[in-house]
């Protein structure tokens, strides 16, 4: 979006009435959400601020009123007064009265949203720098992956510098992915966090809740969603280089389309998993590399696969990606590099996929060295 | 009980007055001016993040240079501004206050301070260096810490010096206040800021140590192959957390007791009366540094622990209004019935309780555990600290500047821009931080160079608020230049209803405070 | 000069803080270089650590001369106790952060990576074939298998030095107080050469670790807490011992009197605390 239209849409904003309508709408208040947790937590919100605003309407108040009358360009004379056992009693029991109120139904909501138990289905969330990886743990869904990284459009829009219109992307720039976490509404799903790098942290605002993705431990939490649609969020825990370039979209459909949906997916992993099995062209392996490599891996090596030296080294002309022999190649790719930003990608990719951007890599930028076929990834696993 | 010091010496003359300089005055100077460095050089740092966060999209800077600027920015005015500018306070305040000829251990007075600038250039250093400044936020939490290069280690050194900085000094404070008070001076005598700074420095000493075990820790694990933040190895990334918070949630009052001292002397000046429940404010002090030891995973509700441990800690943390509810009532009542005039610190004072206050009610609402689960890691807990942080603690330190100017340069400061400062800063900095709350209601993430458009408009009014506060803080530079320079000459006592015994010194004061123990009523 | 006995003693300007503060510096740049594999690295951390020793000969020798000349009066004396204990206080609250990791890996990390207790997935989803409580290198068998060292052995031996130690520390006050020079000295030698043996006990318990049991710092949480712990308390008795040694020569040369030798009591209080912090580590790292 232009400077300029947003100069314009703000004086809009300060100089109507109704503001509200007159930009885009966006939220002064946190969401109500789409399911009873969020519901619950957006009223416990409501009176905690309701009663900050009436405690400061009485203490600010006193104090403007002070401030006003006890001025001594008034000619008022100081009072000498000083102590007061009975105040300080009183404004420490109300507030500690206060304080109760508030931390009951607090209390209440939060022992609801920490109780996993008696989920319908489970799902795996594990955060990678940056991306989302869904597995389906049970159900008939079991055995479905999904890797969510952000969409390839906004990931072009939001280079350093872009002169992109990020207005035909309405209220969705940066917090769409290419692969959605799909879920069945009415269901309770338990998801089970974590993280295979660094702390990430799952957070849907309609869902009303965010829970930290960290490596090496489970974290667990849970939600029944009873409308259909798309609800977005981000990564919200500072996560490295591209921590806003992280977001969750989850789709909830009904039931029976949910169970079309896992059933398209299950055959697509069978196509893919025959595929393996072939020969594979070289143009066919680098038109898929390139598109692998480009959501996978150009936050880091860049678009150009110059990398941004020292951290994230250069692929173009890399040794190791013009080597004749492509095991060091595969080897790092597979496993990543241990104490680096390169993570392991055995597990967020499948064999054709990382034949292809491995090829793509080797071939890609005036790299000239071997292909790599699925069945080598295979045989290497 | 002695009585003098014998010194009689002026200050030495040329650069090395400064460098070699045991005085407490010399020192607090320094600090000061060190203080207002790092403010300037951290606000600078604000500047590229509001300029970058100005529109959607990413215009100015690399993700990951942004991600430095929000660490440096924080560490900087954290650790490089607020702490020293606390210090240099308590450095010049507290011998007056006491009738203290010096701080207690001088010497080691001046190394506290010369430490910071080799600590600050240190960190800044990283920089120039291979991979860039730290940029994993200003809680240093592994495992993403641990993916700096090169600067690392330097950045875990600074932290250490600066460690070593702020526990010299409040041994120091510790010392000076529990055996250099004139004779007469009961510890229930002693003014608030005196009584806020003791107990500052007990937090100090027994947090900055836990900190400089964590980094150590970080600094291992990167280095020494031990495995502490590894669930690997058998650690825990989260266990940093807990070492972390442990000592950060003191340090957030650390930030802020002096400035509660501060005001506290300010209020009863310009009320012209006393103040109010002496004897409770200091009860509340120390409850509340009580407080601050059982509190600290409330900045980690979304980490994932046992639930009983969520309820601890919030039932813990929404305690913590009692105590400064307490400190609040105090202060308006001090100056309910007084005969009140609105000087520029007493501007900034009646400017800290306000909006300090708003921050406080935005800290209780975060301390709701279920609700943090929304607030977390969002601009509302942006908007939440810099609402205690810039509109507290900055605050009562301009107000204290304002205030003991005169007393220190003997000029009193131009009072109209004085209040011009005031005004234009407390419009902009609503514009600028207000906003944020709804910015992080509506779903806006922390640490974030870039975002979706839905967040444009307020991100705008806030950058715009943000530039408009940064260009005031000049006129405050300007106004202090201006006062040590020259001005009208002020009197002892400075202020119409000003207590205390610093006032019975002449303006400026000699050298050596109290070469006689005053005697105190 | 003119200081009356009885004025609190406000030093000159001074340069030894900030000669302390640039070899501090210049110390820690060097192990920073170091770590990062510069060359440079530990010639420049060699020569911090030689500036921070000549700075702390001057400091104290200017203290000590201060002290000589009767410049310290009583008040200036209770500074420097108070100073001292708080200084304490702050070590006290150093190690506490590494038994606090080490109580946080034990009773909370280590479980939870079992899947004890909270009935946390972890161990269904990540670490199935995780088994063992503590000691631990954790579930990739960082550092690969190690034994390690009973506390009925070595560290029992030095626990009875320490506190031996302690008592002779205590003796040689005894006698400083009825003015029993020759008995101070002795007192103070036998209580070094404590300190030295356990110094040494711990250097071969290292070499022992390292070379025959496989335990080393790399050793998972275990090792990692077992050395961070044992090892900075070692570099405590190593500083103590160094102390030591100083009033040892100060008290052979008749520096203390019955009524005036804080630095006898300085160090002593810190030697106790080194004592005490012992005591912890043996019971929470060796016997638990
Ligand atoms: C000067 C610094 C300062 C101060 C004083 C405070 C004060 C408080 N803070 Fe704040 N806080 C920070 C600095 C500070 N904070 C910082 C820097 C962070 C973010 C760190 C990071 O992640 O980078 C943070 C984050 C933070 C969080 C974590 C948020 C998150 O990350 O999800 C929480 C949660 O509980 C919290 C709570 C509180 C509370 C309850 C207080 C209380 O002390 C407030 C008490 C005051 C009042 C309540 C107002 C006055 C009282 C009355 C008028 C009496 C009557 C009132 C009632 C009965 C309601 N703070
Ligand atoms: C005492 C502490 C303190 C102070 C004073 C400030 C002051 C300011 N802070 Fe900061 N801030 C923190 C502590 C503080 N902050 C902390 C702890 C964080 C969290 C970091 C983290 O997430 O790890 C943070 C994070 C933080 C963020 C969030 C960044 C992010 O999440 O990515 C933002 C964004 O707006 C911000 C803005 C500002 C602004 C505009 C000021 C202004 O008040 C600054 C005003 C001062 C000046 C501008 C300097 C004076 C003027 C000049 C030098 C002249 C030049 C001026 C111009 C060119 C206009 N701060
Ligand atoms: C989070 C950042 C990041 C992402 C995403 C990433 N890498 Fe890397 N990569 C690195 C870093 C850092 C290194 C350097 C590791 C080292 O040697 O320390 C590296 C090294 C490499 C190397 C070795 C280069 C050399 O010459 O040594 C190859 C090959 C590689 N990555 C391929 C890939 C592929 C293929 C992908 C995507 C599927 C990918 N990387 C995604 C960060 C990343
Ligand atoms: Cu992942 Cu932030
Ligand atoms: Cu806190």
């Amino acid at each position: 979006m232009s400077a300029s239209s947003r100069w314009y849409q703000l004086l809009l904003a300060l100089f109507s009435l109704n503001a509200g309508t007159a930009v885009a709408d966006y939220a002064l208040n946190m969401t109500q959400g789409v399911t009873r947790t969020s519901q619950a937590v957006y009223d416990l919100h409501m009176i905690i601020f309701w009663i900050c605003v009436a405690i400061g309407i009485v203490v600010f108040g006193v104090m403007i009123y002070a401030m006003f009358r006890h001025r001594k360009s008034r000619g008022v004379k100081a009072a000498q007064f000083h102590e007061s056992t009975t105040m300080e009693l009183v404004w420490t029991l109300i507030p500690i009265i206060i304080l109760v109120s508030m931390a009951i139904p607090a209390t209440r909501v939060l022992l609801a949203m920490e109780d996993t138990s008696d989920a319908d289905m489970t799902i795996k969330v594990t955060g990678i720098q940056w991306k989302w990886k869904y597995d389906y743990v049970d159900t008939e869904a079991e055995g479905l992956s999904v890797v969510s990284s952000l969409h390839p459009d906004h990931n072009e829009a939001r280079q350093l510098g872009a002169d992109a219109d990020l207005t035909v992307f309405g209220d969705t720039y940066l917090l769409d992915v290419d692969n959605p976490l799909v879920v069945p509404t009415g269901k309770k799903i338990r998801f089970l966090l974590t993280a295979a790098d660094v702390i990430h942290s799952w957070w849907v605002p309609d869902l009303g809740w965010k829970k930290d993705a960290i490596p090496g431990f489970i974290n667990e939490s849970w939600t029944i969603i009873d409308q259909p649609g798309v609800y977005r969020g981000q990564c919200a825990e500072l996560c490295g280089r591209d921590h806003a370039f992280m977001p969750v979209v989850v789709v909830a459909k009904e039931p029976a389309e949910y169970a079309a949906w896992v059933a398209e997916q299950k055959q697509a992993a069978v196509d893919i998993a025959n595929s393996a099995d072939r020969v594979w062209t070289k143009a066919e392996l680098m038109a898929k590399g390139e598109a692998v490599y480009q959501t996978n891996c150009a936050a880091c090596h860049q678009p150009n696969g110059q990398g941004l030296p020292p951290v994230f080294p250069a692929l173009a002309g890399s040794a190791m990606a013009t080597a004749e022999d492509p095991a060091a190649h595969i080897d790092i790719v597979l496993n990543g590099k241990a104490g680096s930003a390169m993570t392991a990608y055995r597990d967020i990719l499948n064999d054709v996929d990382l034949a292809a951007v491995i090829t793509y890599e080797r071939n890609a930028w005036g790299n000239q060295a071997s292909i790599v076929q699925p069945a080598d990834i295979k045989a290497t696993r | 009980m002695s009585t003098a010091t014998a010194d009689h010496h002026g200050p030495a003359r040329g650069l090395m007055r400064w460098v070699t300089t045991t005085n407490h005055k010399d020192i607090g100077s320094l600090y000061l001016l060190f203080a207002l460095i790092m403010f300037l050089i951290g606000g600078a740092m604000a500047m590229v993040i509001r300029a970058e966060l100005f529109q959607p999209g990413l215009q100015l800077v690399d993700p990951q240079f942004f991600n430095s600027m929000t660490t440096v920015h924080a560490l900087l005015m954290i650790f490089g501004a607020v702490m020293p500018a606390f210090t240099g306070l308590a450095n010049w305040l507290i011998p007056m206050q006491i009738g203290a000829p010096d701080m207690a251990l001088p010497r080691l007075n001046n190394f506290s301070f010369w430490l910071l600038p080799f600590a600050f250039t240190m960190l800044l250093s990283t920089f120039f260096m291979n991979g860039g400044g730290p940029a994993s936020g200003w809680t240093l939490y592994p495992p993403l810490s641990l993916q700096m290069d090169a600067g690392f280690p330097f950045m875990i050194f600074a932290i250490h010096l600066a460690g070593i900085s702020s526990i010299m000094g409040s041994i120091n404070v510790i010392v000076t206040i529990l055996n250099m008070r004139a004779p007469g001076m009961t510890l229930m005598k002693m003014p608030l800021f005196v009584w806020t700074w003791l107990i500052t420095a007990y937090l100090l000493i027994a947090t900055m140590p836990v900190l400089a075990g964590a980094v150590t820790m970080l600094l291992t694990d990167k280095f020494a192959g031990t495995s502490f933040f590894s669930a690997a190895g058998g650690g825990d990334p989260v266990m940093y957390q807990h070492i972390f918070w442990f000592f950060g949630h003191p340090e957030v009052y650390i930030l802020i007791l002096p400035a509660f001292g501060i005001v506290s002397a300010i209020l009863p000046t310009f009320a012209r009366k006393p103040l109010f429940g002496y004897s409770s404010m200091v009860y509340a002090t120390a409850s509340i540094a009580f407080l601050s030891f059982i509190v600290w995973a409330h900045h980690m509700f979304t980490v994932g622990m046992p639930v009983v441990g969520e309820l601890f800690f919030m039932y813990a943390t929404m305690m913590i209004a009692v105590p400064t509810g307490v400190k609040v009532f105090n202060w308006i009542s001090t100056m309910w019935r007084g005969s009140m005039t609105f000087e520029t610190p007493m501007l900034f004072a009646v400017g800290f309780i306000i909006m300090f206050t708003i921050g406080g009610f935005s800290g209780l609402m975060l301390s709701i555990a279920p609700a943090d689960f929304q607030y977390h890691d969002t601009y509302f807990v942006v908007a939440h600290f810099h609402y205690v942080l810039v509109t507290g603690a900055i605050y009562s330190i301009m107000a204290a500047v304002y205030y003991w100017l005169p007393k220190w340069t003997g000029h009193m400061y131009d009072e109209r821009l004085g209040k011009l400062h005031f005004w234009i800063s407390t419009i902009s900095v609503n514009v600028l931080f207000f906003p944020q709350h709804f910015l992080g209601l509506a779903g806006m993430p922390r640490r974030i160079p870039d975002y979706s458009v839905q967040f444009a408009d307020w991100n705008m009014i806030s950058s715009l608020g943000g530039f408009v506060f940064g260009l005031s803080q000049l006129m405050f530079v300007w106004i202090i230049f201006k006062a040590i320079r020259g001005g009208r000459k002020a009197t002892d006592q400075v202020w119409e209803g000003a207590q205390g015994l610093e006032w019975t010194l002449s303006s400026p004061p000699p050298y050596h405070s109290f070469n006689q123990p005053p005697t105190v009523r | 000069m003119t200081h009356s006995a009885d004025a609190y003693y406000v030093p000159h300007s001074s340069y030894l803080p900030i000669i302390a503060s640039i070899a501090l510096t210049v110390s820690v740049v060097g192990a920073a270089c170091w770590f990062n594999g510069t060359a440079s690295g530990p010639m420049t951390f060699y020569i911090g650590l030689a500036m921070v020793l000549a700075m702390l000969f001057g400091w104290f020798n200017t203290v000590v001369k201060e002290n000589l000349c009767g410049l310290y009066n009583a008040q200036v004396d209770r500074s420097f106790r108070q100073g001292m204990m708080w200084f304490i206080f702050s070590e006290v609250m150093f190690f506490a952060a590494f038994f606090g990791a080490l109580f946080y890996a034990r009773v909370l990390s280590v479980p939870w990576l079992l899947g004890d207790a909270t009935g946390l997935a972890t161990h269904l989803f990540l670490w199935q074939d995780y088994n063992e409580y503590w000691p631990t290198n954790g579930p990739a068998n960082a550092g690969g298998d190690f034994q390690t060292i009973g506390a009925w052995g070595i560290p029992a031996l030095n626990t009875t030095l320490l506190l031996a130690s302690g008592i002779t520390l205590t003796l040689s006050h005894h006698a400083l107080k009825a003015a029993d020079n020759a008995r101070t000295v002795w007192w103070l030698i036998a209580t070094v050469a404590l300190g030295s043996v356990f110094l040494g006990f711990q250097a071969y318990e290292y070499i022992h670790a390292y070379q025959d049991l496989n335990l080393t710092l790399a050793s998972g949480v275990y090792g990692s807490t077992f050395f961070m712990l044992t090892g900075f308390h070692g570099f405590h008795v190593a500083l103590g011992t160094a102390m030591l040694i100083v009033i040892t020569i100060r008290a052979a040369r008749r520096h203390f009197t019955p009524d005036n030798h804080f630095a006898f009591e300085g160090v002593a209080w810190y030697w106790h605390f080194v004592d005490v912090v012992w005591l912890g580590l043996f019971i929470f790292v060796y016997v638990l």
